[in-house]
């Protein structure tokens, strides 16, 4: 769950934002939609603990955020999964060793069949051994969402998941982190300026829902452009 | 996967400027640890090769061309004196032992040294074969003028005039060999060995043109020079005055004159070795671009890795790690270098001061290398970790960048 009261935040030197009230519960989908420069970035920060706010509360999977540091560090890598748009998986590690980094960043004991669990569910266990740049955009951005969730995280943030990607291909990754996000019973923040991804998710949770799904209802935050 | 498999991966996920990095590295850490290793083995060489001897007396002229000569055997001596002037020093209150040397003849560039069996006592020196002489124009090798030549025990040699290559040969006096010496690091290695008698025979019988003229010339016997050991080391304070002003000798110091050339040396040691360590600095600046390159380059992947949990700490340990590993291969990479170069360095060299270096060896003060490049490792990562710091998670969540 997801609760923020109050919140102001800013980046570093950057002009404080004043961000609605948003109480997503868990295992929701919340939508932060908004164009560039709106402050998703900034929410996105202090949801995952990386940034203090500058006044209000917020409390994320039970704990209350106040301030950063080495607690904060690890208590992020217990609770938050995190896709970014880039994807970011290393260049310089295979599959299998991308996922392990989640572990020596978190400073956790390896658990390999944990990780063949996670890219199976994902499909892609057969490419443990390659190395990211001869993955397909589509095979990298599912090792990404392989990492995110490895952990089983109370929270999955997704930045721009459907930026690079046609409608078709849009549909499918929304279908598939939210899915995914159900299966490990996440919270998911799909953080988007992307007005196809704002419909591909509200059909997709229809979808589930006529399933006979217990997907909850989608909850939209919008933000402005401040200047 | 460990902080020590993963920064070895970073580390070399660039392979070239990896490698560019780490052999300008070893080279700066090769350099220095030639320059420590030489400078460490002339010293030793030169305190090895003085054992024992208290004082030189010879001729008059330079006391560190004396000890050049007479000592070390690198220099020509400065001239002979007379045998009776030496003898006489022998019954002298304070002298324990006197060797006489005698100089004047080489083999292929090996000089002939006349003295008593007293000198290869005073090195310890062993037979590899043989045996010592037991009369004049018997000849016992130093080990590495036996490897040089090719002489065994049972050949005969004819030795050359003067102390360098290329005099004219004493046709009629060859000398045989009797002996070969076991390889001591000393300077009998590169020294033929013989009885004093068989340099006057030579030279005598080579000169004097009758009867009468060889028993003058007998009665005119010299030496090259004299070495001396004290019976007390009070004897430092008198007998050298003694000899410089009551007889034309002069009597020289070795101790003395070696702090003096080392002295000399020093300087020469000190503009190589400030030499070195530029080199280091250079590549440590090399080190630290390319750290610096891999941090801006990788500023996603280390905000990446915040995101999964990293703490900063953990960020600067894995850079720091990096460096450490960059500069570990290069600093194995450069001592080998250092050594192989120091083991091939008497295969280049001219053989009289080819004894000055050899093996490989592993002074103290190389320790200096390794831990030059732990400080060079660790003032290379020190900025680029500081950035790892500071990393901006802004950079991996605007979507726009």
């Amino acid at each position: 769950m997801i609760e923020t009261r109050s919140l102001v935040a800013a980046f570093r030197g950057g002009t404080p934002i004043v961000f609605p009230d948003v109480a997503v519960p868990q295992g929701g989908t919340l939508l932060l939609r908004g164009p560039s420069g709106s402050g998703k970035s900034t929410w996105l920060a202090v949801v995952a603990g990386l940034l203090a706010p500058v006044s209000g509360q917020v409390v994320v999977a039970g704990t209350p955020l106040l301030e950063r540091g080495a607690r904060l560090d690890a208590w992020r890598a217990r609770h938050v999964g995190f896709l970014p748009q880039k994807l970011h998986l290393s260049p310089a590690l295979t599959v299998a060793q991308n996922l392990a980094l989640v572990y020596w960043a978190s400073g956790l004991r390896p658990d390999p069949l944990r990780m063949q669990a996670t890219l199976d569910a994902l499909g892609v266990s057969g490419l443990a051994d390659r190395l990211p740049q001869a993955l397909s955009g589509g095979q990298a951005q599912r090792v990404a969402l392989a990492r995110a969730v490895l952990l089983s995280p109370s929270v999955l943030l997704a930045d721009e998941p459907t930026a690079s990607l046609d409608d078709e291909s849009a549909q499918a990754a929304l279908a598939l982190l939210q899915q995914t996000a159900t299966t490990v019973g996440a919270t998911l923040v799909l953080a988007t300026h992307d007005a196809r991804a704002v419909h591909a998710v509200h059909a997709a949770c229809s979808v589930a829902q006529s399933a006979g799904g217990s997907a909850q209802d989608v909850i939209e935050m919008t933000l402005q452009r401040m200047n | 996967m460990n902080l020590l498999s993963l920064s070895w991966r970073y580390a070399w996920s660039r392979p070239l400027s990896a490698w560019l990095n780490v052999c300008m590295l070893a080279l700066g850490l090769g350099a220095l640890a030639v320059i420590l290793m030489a400078h460490q083995r002339i010293e030793q060489a030169l305190e090895r090769d003085v054992a024992g001897i208290d004082v030189v007396v010879g001729a008059k002229g330079s006391p560190l061309q004396l000890i050049l000569a007479g000592v070390y055997h690198l220099d020509v001596p400065p001239g002979n004196v007379a045998l009776a002037d030496v003898e006489a020093l022998r019954s002298h209150p304070q002298v324990a032992q006197l060797i006489p040397v005698s100089l004047g003849d080489n083999v292929a560039g090996f000089r002939i040294v006349g003295t008593t069996l007293d000198y290869p006592a005073l090195y310890g020196a062993q037979l590899a074969s043989g045996q010592w002489w037991q009369a004049p124009m018997q000849a016992v090798l130093g080990a590495q003028v036996a490897h040089a030549t090719g002489l065994r025990v049972g050949d005969r040699f004819h030795g050359l005039h003067g102390l360098g290559e290329g005099g004219h040969p004493h046709g009629d006096h060859p000398y045989v060999v009797t002996g070969v010496l076991s390889t001591g690091h000393h300077v009998l290695d590169r020294l033929v060995l013989t009885a004093t008698e068989s340099v006057w025979a030579v030279h005598e019988t080579d000169m004097a043109t009758d009867e009468e003229d060889l028993a003058a010339l007998q009665a005119e016997r010299e030496v090259t020079l004299a070495l001396i050991r004290y019976r007390s080391p009070l004897a430092a304070v008198s007998f050298p005055r003694q000899v410089n002003s009551a007889t034309s000798m002069q009597a020289a110091a070795p101790a003395y004159e070696l702090t003096r050339l080392l002295r000399m040396l020093g300087a020469g040691a000190d503009v190589l070795r400030a030499l070195g360590v530029t080199l280091v600095l250079v590549s440590a600046l090399s080190v630290f671009m390319a750290l610096w390159q891999a941090v801006r380059e990788r500023r996603a992947d280390l905000a990446m890795l915040r995101m999964l949990g990293a703490g900063p700490a953990r960020l600067a340990g894995l850079l720091l790690a990096e460096a450490l590993w960059l500069a570990s291969v290069a600093t194995v990479l450069g001592l080998s270098l250092a050594q192989g170069l120091m083991a091939g360095l008497p295969a280049l060299m001219p053989t009289e001061s080819a004894g000055l270096v050899a093996t490989a060896t592993w002074p103290e003060e190389l320790w200096a290398v390794p831990a030059l490049a732990a400080g060079v490792a660790l003032l290379a990562a020190a900025l680029p970790a500081w950035g790892a710091y500071r990393v901006d998670v802004a950079h991996l969540l605007h979507s726009q960048d």
